[in-house]
């Protein structure tokens, strides 16, 4: 990948990291923590790897995404934003009674969702179930993502979808677990070891890859290695920090699902576009 | 008349209706219990069998649907309904997908297999989930109408099965109406028992019993539990001024709280509700079952008369 493509992704993961920590901001609660350690991932997914825009919303042969870690939601709706579904000032209606965008991704009431998530486990079963239309039943070109989390593999569904994933020979969904580590009560190793994840998907018949959740370029190379990838489903097992881009939140658990005051998201918010602006320099530089 | 279980008529609507392409049908390791072997059979290409794995049947049963499909989604009624509740609940019923669980051997009619197979809770747990249509057919030709009408509903609707060859109740060029009740049999006014499932043909029994002992009883199938047909519910309870519900469930949260909550909003009446008395089955023949729970014709009647009795 040429270096201005690595910066506009960047740039473009900037965004949607202030896009969170406003609208969680605003809404005086949600989860930043997990929302940050997707950032990157997510930008990847929605503005570079994905057949997916606000003009095809309802094509057929669209890709398609799941957030089967749904409390991440801000992340998700930061991309929807960025990418035009909706406007990005809406963000700040968060978990609001007269806003469509609900606490926990919603296909019914926000632009650019297909599939409602929030109880983890079941997002993975839905990503299988929509490869299983477009692979077997339709034989459609389109691939189909996921993102869970490492401490949502503590859930026995996560199994059960894996395991019917790779009997169907799903070559068309593609799973991207963000192993930040970390989870409500505290360590995952700590709470429920789920550890080593990447071994459990290769146990279960999955392709499997390991690299930076926040590197562009090895999730750039991993997603293109997945698509290569035939007669299984891929696993990208990403390590991330959770509270990436923000240093008071980054690996901390006590982040999961606590909104930051004005002072705190005043101080987030220059972090980050501190580090967009040291970007914005470097790629001026070169 | 003939006699067939409803989940035989189940996989043969499955297959009469299957032409439609947008129909994917899914199991979990049961299929040729569920009868959803029939459709594989005629389409191959759209049934899946999932495994011993339910919870997951109903998540990738919502991803299909989010693609266009009407999807079925079949197992036995304690595990497709307790054991996948939530995925029912969260990944169905919630965004309102396009996902029928048909779900079968509902009942202590289940037999021999015992308590832990015998599901007297299902219609209580599905009738409380917004979004959920829920059908509990007596018959094969009502059982296709059920069938058919899920197919021409879009959004999640189940349908109660049963294991056991019954009766036929209804001709099967026998006209049915979606919501609406069927009267079944109307001798008099004395009493109308609501029924569902196979308590109607028990209860079909149990009226000519009771008509034998000068008492005239309506009976009615209440085979669209939600919605019910809240009308006909009101105007059989205006005529006979008792009521009773008879089901193969608990009476607790069934039919016979679905018809209590119609009369205590709109026309105060007297109910008696029939069915499993806030306890488990057992392993037994069907028949034996029926007996022991009250649930036969004859203890129906029996407990109908008593009740008019006291009444008087």
């Amino acid at each position: 990948m040429i270096e201005s493509e690595v910066l506009r992704l960047k740039k473009i993961a900037a965004r949607i990291r202030k896009d969170i920590i406003v609208s969680v901001s605003c809404a005086k609660c949600g989860h930043p923590g997990g929302s940050l350690s997707i950032a990157d991932l997510i930008t990847a997914l929605y503005f570079r790897e994905m057949n997916v825009s606000p003009e095809k919303k309802d094509d057929p042969g669209r890709d398609r995404f799941v957030l089967s870690k749904g409390h991440c939601a801000p992340a998700l709706y930061g991309a929807l934003a960025v990418k035009g579904f909706f406007p990005e000032e809406d963000l700040k209606t968060l978990r609001r009674v007269d806003s469509y965008l609900e606490g926990h991704p919603s296909a019914r009431t926000v632009p650019g969702v297909d599939i409602s998530t929030g109880s983890l486990g079941q997002g993975i079963s839905n990503a299988v179930g929509i490869a299983i239309a477009g692979k077997l039943v339709d034989k459609a070109a389109y691939r189909v993502y996921t993102i869970l989390g490492d401490g949502e593999c503590e859930e026995g569904e996560v199994w059960e979808a894996a395991m019917c994933a790779a009997h169907y020979k799903l070559d068309n969904l593609c799973a991207i677990v963000d192993v930040n580590g970390l989870q409500i009560d505290g360590a995952t190793e700590e709470v429920m070891n789920p550890n080593p994840i990447g071994d459990k998907f290769k146990a279960f018949g999955w392709s499997v890859i390991e690299i930076s959740g926040h590197d562009f370029e090895e999730i750039d190379r991993a997603f293109a290695e997945a698509r290569k990838t035939a007669g299984c489903p891929t696993a990208i097992i990403a390590k991330t920090v959770k509270g990436k881009g923000v240093s008071f939140m980054e690996n901390k658990a006590s982040w999961h699902g606590v909104a930051p005051n004005t002072e705190q998201t005043e101080q987030a918010l220059k972090e980050i576009e501190e580090a967009a602006a040291e970007l914005e320099a470097a790629g001026k530089e070169a | 008349m003939g006699k067939s279980a409803t989940r035989d008529a189940y996989g043969k609507a499955l297959a009469e209706f299957g032409g439609d392409e947008r129909i994917v049908v899914l199991d979990a390791d049961l299929s040729k219990s569920t009868k959803t072997a029939v459709f594989k059979d005629a389409y191959p290409d759209r049934h899946f069998n999932l495994g011993i794995a339910e919870g997951n049947m109903m998540a990738v049963a919502a991803g299909l649907a989010s693609t266009g499909k009407t999807v079925f989604a079949s197992s036995f009624a304690v595990f497709a309904t307790s054991r996948a509740y939530e995925q029912i609940r969260n990944s169905i019923c919630y965004p309102r997908a396009n996902v029928k669980v048909c779900a079968t051997h509902s009942g202590i009619t289940v037999g021999e297999d015992g308590a832990s197979h015998q599901s007297i809770e299902d219609i209580s747990i599905m009738r409380t989930l917004p979004n959920m249509t829920v059908l509990s057919p007596s018959d094969a030709a009502e059982t296709r109408f059920c069938v058919k009408t899920a197919i021409e509903t879009n959004g999640p609707v189940y349908i109660r099965l049963g294991r056991l060859a019954v009766e036929d109740v209804y001709a099967p060029d026998q006209k049915f109406e979606a919501g609406k009740g069927v009267v079944a049999k109307d001798f008099g006014d004395d009493v109308a028992i609501f029924a569902t499932g196979y308590m109607v043909q028990q209860s079909l029994k149990a009226a000519d019993i009771l008509l034998a002992k000068g008492i005239k009883a309506k009976v009615i199938d209440i085979f669209s539990i939600k919605p019910i047909d809240r009308e006909l519910v009101v105007s059989c309870a205006e005529k006979t001024g008792f009521v009773v519900t008879c089901e193969e469930h608990s009476i607790i949260g069934g039919l016979g709280s679905a018809v209590c909550e119609v009369l205590a909003e709109e026309r105060p009446t007297k109910v008696c509700r029939i069915g499993m008395e806030d306890t488990f089955g057992k392993s037994g023949t069907p028949d034996a079952l029926l007996k022991l729970f009250g649930l036969d014709g004859e203890s129906i009647a029996e407990k109908v008369a008593a009740k008019i009795k006291t009444l008087k």
